[in-house]
């Protein structure tokens, strides 16, 4: 168990952020909504709660990464009476197609509806052939 | 003949009993999760309801409406929220995944009995709804002097 951590340790130079790494904190996968057009693919996640600040979106390789913290923090003497959600916690990850351009994403956040554009590459966007006659 | 298609794997059976279980120590005991009024789980909008001595908040988690037209009512302990949240799709677009709730939609939650309906107030941020209630000052504990 020790060796496990000194080897994240060094690894990472923050054992800390290594071990949180390691074991993510249970989160909410936010619902989406996936579509294609011509010219890229939009996706719309369900994140209430999540404002620009407690919002992180990471490209990692192939792989889109969304996360959001909820906020909105109730009162330190609040007892839970009910709960539907039971984490402040959202992510969800996405494998982008290499047809996408991922260096050039577009997101905007509004009333806890995350909207990222992903746009195709210019040289791989759909062309109408022309038959010759 | 039948018999494979409708059993589950023993597994997924055992996981299904102990679910019960759960839910019978912990959830149907609430009025909230085994009241008459319940919703299952998974309907739109979320809500999670939290009190003090002072006050009920219940939040709605309800992004992308439009605050303006939510319908929030409360009569005697019992809140009715009700609203509407039209999601535009795009005819041209291939969808492939439509997880997202589309349409009206209503939730009524009892709230314990000693709340004031007079005074409720309400926000909206974030996409969060946010409703407090304050509780009646007569139900709130009083510290009671020794003579």
């Amino acid at each position: 168990m020790t060796d496990t951590k000194n080897i994240a340790t060094q690894a990472t130079g923050d054992g800390r952020n290594a071990l949180a790494n390691a074991t993510p904190t249970p989160a909410i996968r936010p619902l989406v909504d996936i579509f294609e057009t011509g010219d890229g693919i939009t996706l719309r996640a369900d994140m209430p709660g999540v404002s620009k600040e407690s919002l992180n979106l990471r490209v990692e390789g192939p792989n889109l990464l969304v996360e959001g913290t909820i906020g909105i923090v109730p009162e330190q003497q609040m007892s839970a009476l009910y709960a539907d959600v039971r984490s402040t916690m959202y992510r969800r990850s996405f494998v982008l197609g290499n047809e996408l351009e991922a260096s050039n994403i577009a997101a905007d956040l509004r009333d806890g509806v995350l909207t990222i554009r992903i746009p195709k590459r210019a040289e791989l966007r759909p062309r109408k052939i022309e038959v010759r006659t | 003949m039948f018999g494979s298609v409708y059993s589950e794997s023993p597994l997924l059976a055992q996981f299904r009993r102990l679910e019960q279980e759960l839910d019978e120590v912990f959830g149907s005991a609430t009025p909230w999760t085994g009241g008459i009024r319940s919703l299952p789980p998974g309907t739109f909008p979320a809500i999670n309801v939290g009190g003090t001595e002072d006050q009920v908040t219940v939040y709605l988690f309800a992004p992308g409406i439009d605050a303006k037209k939510l319908d929030i009512s409360i009569q005697q302990n019992v809140l009715t929220v009700s609203g509407e949240r039209e999601v535009a799709r795009d005819e041209q677009a291939t969808y492939y995944r439509q997880e997202r709730f589309d349409g009206e939609f209503r939730r009524v939650l009892s709230l314990p009995d000693d709340v004031d309906p007079e005074k409720v107030e309400a926000s909206y941020r974030d996409g969060i709804v946010q409703i407090t209630v304050r509780r009646r000052e007569s139900a709130k504990p009083r510290q009671i002097a020794i003579r």
